[in-house]
């Protein structure tokens, strides 16, 4: 079986393969990202939070923190979502996932090097706030490097501000599955209402919640859910044995990862728990009820496409 | 002060019933206080932190009927994670530990479990009311407890809640001997419902005055409810999709016109417009009306309806209305009481369905109206103050002006004169949320005429930290102060602490306000909880004396008499 991803190429009559998990050419700091950079830091290779790949970008980081870990660990990959691309990285990481049936999502981090900005809390919160005057040159960079790719709509690709308009979410999840169904009556607005699906993390502590309109790929929401739980595993690590606060800073999500593997996967309408990113992009928005960030020692079994319900010990 | 025995004095009180009222006759003196609470059957707690239930039942152990609020108002907003507290759990255990009678519980914002649920339907033989507004943490299962085990439940008022639809039979689970119940309202449901349980349920349940649907109760359920429900006087009719030509809508329309006490009716998720005239015949009656969730619903059908609706006092909408359809509001009903304009295009795609025009026109053409809240693309200056004019008799005003920190669009001038001329006139004013280009002047006005005001909603306004402390200083009654996204920081966070004695609580987030100036705030005030919510970045948590320049994202105070809490998430931190 290949799971080869081909770019989105509009141009190209004919059948077309589907970047599903639009990798190529965003980055993560697409329009609708607007971090509130620390511009005294702009280190921001240094300060992203990856989910790298066992290559030389991540040995970069780890000398910089001194971490402990070995320079051979084998990264694991916290949403190992995609096939292959056909370039050397990939195929490497490919090779360090576990199972046949488990794709990797390495190449996505690559081309983020460098632009995931500062560690403000940030995650969905995307802000719209009068306070972030200028970008920094790198990330205009690589934002018109994004809109270039074409992968990037431009009504979700608008800023969004969490929790503005104030409108309560159970309002925005009614509307939106109430104007779906007559959107041949609605004069050709794209925007329909929110979508807020929660999105769990095996040992996480708690939940949260992704509003998938505001995305337009896989790729945006992988990142955000990145950002949104790589807090838990840092808090995982302090609980295993740091005392407290003090290592936190310097604990990276890469070494939580020993020996294990994330891997997420969406309930879809009629119950089944599916791999995320078999499916285009839409039909994934339209039938993902919940997401959940499985340990990828769970989800063996889940092939693309499976219904495997059983192999589903816990009940989510 | 006793001239009469004591159980004279308690009959008195019997007829006060607000809380406040309540908490004032209990200031009078000691033996009042002891009357009073012995006697108090209802309790109300704003804020589930600030007391714990052993207090409470020490207090009050004749308690029948308690109200509780969890997490803060922009917990409905996405700004606080779910799990950030607000556990129904402790509660119900410590109520069942000490054999109180309970029978009503309401609650808003608070985590409620299927745990929790089973073990309230089990431990209070005389449960008969439960209302969820916001909730979530629960199941249907845990309906299915409420339904099987309150032998006289009378109220199942499940409102916006987040509920797991299992897609079982709790409907089922109400026993055939449950014939008390006055209020079913389940339209949060995401799921199908079992009609034929439904059918039975509402057939033998004579005393139902209220019931909404979910979206699954096709039409002619519908009507076969309202043949055998006439008496309903509040109605939820679900998704409301139909077909004009079928049987089904005739005999709706004729179970329509025998129930001649309905008076207030929502619903219409997904309802052809065409089909509301089926309710014409009982428009006349209505007082209230909710059609904030019917986005098929626009233009003439909607004007129709309203026209015949001549006693509204409630009404709940969608921009999709417009400015004209404002008007006709404006000139049909003249009992207007509140009003709510939502918007329906939430990716503020740039409908500009209604404008300053449409709440003008309202506010000329209803002269009751004391409650508003109104979504809109822009806004201005001396639209507001003729506004203030026409209605100086509001109690809750909310602007939100989508774009949130947009200027009068006519003279680009920030908003600060017209919200003036609003708390400036309406001097009973209860309740603001401010939105547009706002500067300081207009925190200026709300501290100098806003007496009564109790909760102030901004975001993305103000200048500097003398915004807040107008606030602060000049709001005597000030209650609940919610901030986002506005320049406000330690000095005005610290300049009267002893304010936030009070108040019940501080929202701030995204503001200026640092994590030094929360600990000095922590410091000097041992009686308030100041929580700081770090999701995302556990850096933020350093000791360091250098770190503490670090802003707070989100900062949360309250008082309390309980201190600190122990059910706190690690991300939450309590200084």
């Amino acid at each position: 079986m290949s799971y080869r991803l081909l770019r989105v190429d509009k141009e190209e009559p004919g059948l077309k393969e589907r970047n599903y998990l639009g990798l190529s050419d965003c980055s993560s700091v697409d329009s609708s990202t607007i971090p509130n950079v620390d511009k005294s830091n702009l280190n921001f290779k240094a300060t992203e939070l990856r989910l790298g790949l066992p290559e030389s970008q991540s040995s970069e980081r780890e000398t910089d923190f001194g971490l402990l870990s070995p320079r051979t660990l084998d990264e694991k990959l916290l949403f190992p979502l995609l096939p292959c691309k056909d370039n050397a990285s990939a195929t490497t990481g490919h090779k360090n996932v576990v199972s046949g049936n488990k794709r990797g999502f390495a190449d996505t981090w690559d081309e983020f090097s460098g632009v995931k900005g500062s560690v403000r809390p940030g995650g969905i919160n995307m802000m719209l706030s009068p306070k972030v005057k200028d970008v920094p040159k790198s990330i205009q960079d690589e934002r018109s490097q994004a809109k270039g790719g074409g992968l990037n709509n431009a009504p979700a690709a608008k800023a969004q501000v969490v929790g503005w308009p104030p409108i309560r979410s159970y309002r925005k999840n009614t509307m939106a599955s109430s104007t779906s169904k007559n959107t041949d009556e609605v004069d050709g607005k794209p925007g329909l209402g929110a979508l807020f699906v929660k999105v769990s993390m095996d040992g996480a502590p708690y939940l949260r919640k992704v509003d998938l309109r505001t995305y337009t790929s896989y790729q945006q929401l992988s990142s955000a859910l990145e950002k949104m739980f790589s807090c838990f595993t840092l808090g995982q690590y302090g609980l295993h044995g740091a005392q407290g606060r003090e290592r936190m800073s310097e604990i990276k999500l890469k070494d939580l990862l020993h020996g294990s593997e994330f891997v997420l996967t969406y309930e879809d309408k009629d119950g089944d728990w599916m791999l995320v990113g078999d499916v285009p992009w839409e039909i994934f928005t339209e039938t993902c009820q919940k997401l959940k960030i499985m340990k990828g020692s769970d989800s063996i079994g889940l092939a693309p496409g499976a219904v495997e319900k059983s192999k589903n010990k816990e009940r989510v | 002060m006793n001239y009469f025995p004591d159980e004279v004095i308690e009959h008195v009180f019997d007829f006060v019933t607000s809380h406040k009222d309540r908490n004032a006759i209990s200031l009078v003196c000691k033996s009042w206080y002891k009357i009073e609470r012995y006697s108090r059957q209802k309790v109300f707690i704003g804020n589930c932190y600030a007391i714990n239930p052993e207090r409470l039942l020490r207090r009050f152990p004749c308690l029948k009927s308690l109200t509780l609020k969890g997490k803060p108002h922009f917990a409905d907003f996405n700004l606080v994670p779910h799990e950030w507290g607000g556990f129904l759990l402790p509660w119900i255990e410590a109520l069942a530990r000490s054999r109180v009678g309970l029978e009503e519980l309401r609650l808003k914002r608070m985590v409620v479990t299927d745990e929790s649920l089973e073990l309230l339907s089990r431990s209070f033989v005389n449960f008969k009311s439960l209302v969820l507004v916001s909730c979530e943490g629960f199941t249907t299962d845990g309906l299915a407890s409420i339904a099987a085990n309150c032998r006289h439940l009378r109220d199942l008022d499940l409102q916006e809640n987040e509920i797991d639809d299992h897609r079982g039979q709790w409907l089922s689970c109400f026993p055939d001997t449950c014939t008390t119940l006055v209020t079913l309202n389940f339209a949060c449901l995401e799921g199908e419902t079992n009609l034929v349980a439904l059918e039975r349920l509402v057939a033998r349940s004579p005393n139902l005055k209220s019931l909404k649907l979910n979206r699954a109760v096709p039409l002619d359920a519908l009507a076969r409810l309202m043949v055998c429900a006439p008496q309903i006087v509040d109605l939820g009719v679900g998704s409301y999709e139909n077909d004009p030509d079928s049987e089904s809508y005739l005999k709706l329309k004729a179970a329509i016109k025998k129930c001649t006490s309905l008076r207030s009716l929502s619903g219409f998720l997904e309802a052809a417009p065409h089909c509301l005239s089926a309710f014409h015949p009982i428009c006349h009656n209505l007082t209230s009306l909710n059609l904030s969730y019917a986005a098929e619903i626009h233009g003439s059908h909607l004007i129709k309806l309203i026209q015949h609706c001549k006693k509204l006092q409630r009404l709940w909408i969608l921009d999709s209305i417009g400015d004209k359809g404002l008007e006709v509001v404006a000139s049909t009903c003249k009992e207007l009481q509140e009003l709510r304009v939502f918007p329906s295009d939430l990716l503020g795609g740039g409908n500009t369905a209604v404008t300053e025009e449409g709440l003008v026109a309202i506010s000329a053409g209803c002269p009751k109206l004391h409650s508003i809240l109104y979504f809109c693309q822009q806004m201005t200056n001396a639209a507001l103050v003729t506004v203030a004019k026409n209605c100086p008799n509001f109690i809750r005003f909310r602007l939100c002006i989508l774009d949130p920190t947009k200027p009068d669009h006519v003279t680009s001038q920030p908003l600060d004169e017209g919200f003036g001329a609003i708390v400036k006139a309406c001097k009973s004013l209860r309740r603001l949320s401010l939105s547009g280009l706002l500067t300081d002047q207009v925190f200026l006005y709300i501290g100098m005429y806003a007496n009564q005001l109790e909760m102030l909603s901004i975001a993305f306004a103000g200048d500097t930290d003398k915004g807040m402390l107008y606030v602060l200083n000049g709001c005597k009654k000030m209650k609940k102060l919610e901030i986002r996204d506005s320049p406000f920081g330690d000095t005005a966070l610290l300049a009267d602490v002893s304010k936030y004695k009070t108040m019940r609580s501080l929202w701030m987030s995204s503001c200026e306000v640092t994590l030094s100036g929360c600990k000095r705030l922590a410091q000097k005030a041992p009686w308030l909880n100041v929580e700081i919510i770090n999701e995302n970045d556990n850096n933020r948590m350093e000791e360091n004396g250098h770190e503490g320049r670090q802003k707070v994202d989100k900062l949360y105070l309250y008082r309390t008499v309980v201190g600190t809490r122990m059910d706190a998430p690690p991300f939450v931190w309590i200084l």
